[in-house]
């Protein structure tokens, strides 16, 4: 008998495969890192010497910093805002039933099968159209027209699984539709809200091609990488630059996926609540 | 039980989802104190009636007074009414003290006084020590117990219960069944308890509605609907029971003569009843008020007489089907085995002599 059960068997084929998809995706990746720290402004075998003279030259350039704070505050506001709209659409979805319903989630689901580039432009036109000035308003603007259908998808779930028994019974023990929601429903979907957080975010730090239509003279970090890429002599800074934008999406990522573990174990709590 | 006295009036309540009718203008009072039980099978519209009670549902036709205080209008919040789902509904993010307290939260009491009354709710359900823990460290049992405690807290007037103990196992459910008359016993308020078990009901309530297809068929006390039910509906729900086809031949001098299918001519005190010349009804007995004799009667009382068709052998009963002649379905007996059970008893063709007291018969609208 091999050991394990039908579906647990070790499969050598699978694990082959596995291995191979992993380093095809992230060998091109970590060049990036290897590079940043070469000693020559040109990436070619064999590498010069270990430097992080790269880093030192990216701490001291006013334009990085300013980019930076551009991207974490469009980043952060986007977030906040799109995973707000997007508590709202979840629960209205979930909880009300209307006429054309699913035409209407289909619809607020667009952005994520419509090309940047056709959205970009068409934004763009609207607002030069209204005399509005680009700037990182319209940037957030565009950023959020793609973040709040991920913010949807990500937590829909958490409110289709949501026992309405549960806000019922938090009505039943003397509270209203407000603190009902502040007490019951938002700590249980909470783990959905920090998680579509993180994607919110990480998507508009990301952002390239509504950031390239809508900007104005602040520019993201996505939107500096790309002019600087022009200068060969600029080229080891904005390795260096990608590098810790790499590191800090490792952070984040972990993050996120620590929180949905927690999320996990909430869930098998309300179905151990709902099965018995 | 007069309307004086109600502590929930229910008048012609009618619930309708689109054209469906859930709820068919029903009307009940139930008393303060009262163990009030909605017995009925699966979607016959108990859990709407409760839903309606706790005002999670609002009532299409008639209106809900509790109290003496129409309920129309009074969102689930503001209802001097607590329930107990069917499912706990504990909430997962707290644990069992935080659970417990959850509606202390607009009594705006000290700390330390939450904490206590916290405690004594924990006392009350034997789960003492438990406070920590969360809802998926417990069993089913326990779980239950929370809910209990959690909805008792608040000191409501009326506790709804929505089938607390069908989830659990045989056992636990006979000593949640003890422990909750105890509970109720003790705190004295009127439980509304929703059940499709028939036991249950009968074992727990000072009355009882039976409900069907969104309508009550009858109210009464345990007792009653076992021995007189008004409906042959309720008759069959409640127990097992013989029907035997008659046909009313007259009624001379108070009294109605039946020609009843197996038995022949009997005659019944028809004052009070309805029975006119004519009528096909149905007489009704409960298999254990049936007496089996492996002779004839001497004294020439009424007997039908039978064959045996089946018999289970339940150790402290013995059941019995018994073909009898110008029957469509056997009859069925219960009868307890004071004496040992001898094999030969139980041979298939036997023959048989059913008796009865009188008063064992009813008769019902057929
Ligand atoms: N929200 C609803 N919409 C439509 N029909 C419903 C709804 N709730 C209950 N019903 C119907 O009403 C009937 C009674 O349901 P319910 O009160 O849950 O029955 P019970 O608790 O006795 O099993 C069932 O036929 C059920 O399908
Ligand atoms: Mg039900």
């Amino acid at each position: 008998m091999k050991e394990g059960t039908y579906i647990k068997q070790p499969n050598r084929a699978l694990q082959v495969y596995a291995i191979v998809f992993l380093i095809v995706l992230y060998l091109p990746v970590l060049f990036i890192p290897l590079f940043s720290f070469n000693d020559s402004i040109y990436v070619r075998f064999p590498m010069q010497g270990l430097t992080i003279q790269w880093y030192v030259d990216l701490w001291t350039r006013e334009s990085v910093w300013a980019a930076l704070q551009n991207s974490l505050t469009v980043g952060l506001w986007v977030s906040v805002i799109s995973t707000g709209l997007g508590v709202v659409a979840a629960r209205a979805i979930t909880r009300y039933r209307m006429p054309g319903q699913s035409a209407i989630v289909t619809f607020a689901m667009l952005p994520l099968i419509v090309p940047g580039v056709i959205f970009g432009v068409a934004l763009l036109v609207l607002v030069s159209r209204l005399g509005i000035p680009l700037s990182l308003y319209t940037v957030a603007f565009g950023h959020l027209i793609i973040c709040l259908p991920f913010a949807i998808a990500t937590l829909l779930p958490r409110f289709e699984g949501f026992d309405r028994s549960m806000e019922e019974a938090s009505a039943d023990l003397g509270e209203n539709g407000w603190w009902t929601f502040w007490r019951v429903t938002f700590p249980m979907v909470a783990p959905g809200i920090v998680a579509s957080l993180l994607l919110t975010f990480t998507i508009s730090f990301d952002e390239f091609i509504m950031t390239f239509f809508l900007s104005g003279t602040d520019t993201t970090l996505p939107i500096y990488i790309w002019t600087q890429l022009r200068f060969p002599r600029e080229f080891p800074a904005i390795l260096a630059l990608s590098t810790i934008i790499l590191a800090l999406s490792f952070v984040l990522v972990f993050v996120a996926l620590w929180i949905g573990r927690l999320g996990v174990v909430r869930e098998q709590v309300s179905a151990t609540n709902a099965g018995s | 039980m007069t309307t004086n006295d109600a502590f929930i009036s229910i008048r012609n309540v009618g619930k309708s989802y689109g054209t469906f009718r859930a709820i068919d203008s029903v009307s009940m009072d139930i008393a303060h104190g009262e163990f009030f039980s909605l017995l009925g099978a699966s979607g016959c519209g108990k859990t709407t009636l409760l839903r309606m009670l706790a005002g999670f549902e609002s009532v299409s036709s008639g209106e809900i007074f509790i109290d003496g205080q129409p309920m129309s209008d009074v969102p689930p919040y503001r209802r001097p009414v607590n329930m107990v789902f069917q499912n706990y509904a504990i909430f997962p993010h707290l644990n069992v003290a935080q659970n417990i307290g959850y509606g202390l939260r607009k009594l705006k009491l000290p700390r330390a006084k939450q904490d206590q009354m916290v405690d004594e709710m924990l006392d009350l359900v034997q789960l003492s020590g438990y406070g920590k823990r969360r809802g998926h460290e417990l069993s089913g049992g326990q779980r239950q117990r929370i809910a209990l405690a959690r909805a008792l807290i608040l000191k409501p007037k009326v506790l709804l219960l929505d089938e607390p103990l069908g989830a659990l196992d045989k056992q636990l459910r006979e000593q949640m069944q003890m422990e909750l008359r105890r509970l109720q016993r003790a705190i004295g308020i009127t439980f509304v308890f929703v059940t499709h078990d028939q036991e249950e009901a009968l074992t727990l309530s000072d009355r009882i509605a039976v409900m069907s297809g969104g309508a009550v068929l009858q109210v009464d006390s345990p007792s009653a609907l076992y021995e007189v039910p008004k409906t042959r509906d309720v008759a069959s729900f409640i127990g097992n029971m013989n029907f035997l086809d008659a046909k009313v031949t007259g009624c001379v001098n108070g009294h109605a003569h039946l020609d009843v299918q197996g038995i022949g001519r009997l005659d019944f005190p028809s004052a009070g009843t309805t029975l006119t010349e004519g009528d096909k009804v149905s007489v009704a007995i409960r298999p254990e008020k049936l007496v089996l004799h492996d002779t004839a009667p001497v004294n020439g009382s009424k007997a039908i007489a039978g064959e045996i068709a089946l018999t289970t052998y339940l150790g402290e009963r013995s059941h019995y089907q018994v073909r009898v002649p110008g029957c469509d379905t056997p009859i069925a007996i219960s009868t307890q085995n004071i004496r040992m059970h001898k094999p030969q008893e139980a041979t298939i063709g036997r023959p048989v002599w059913l008796t009865w007291s009188d008063d064992a018969l009813i008769v019902l609208e057929r």
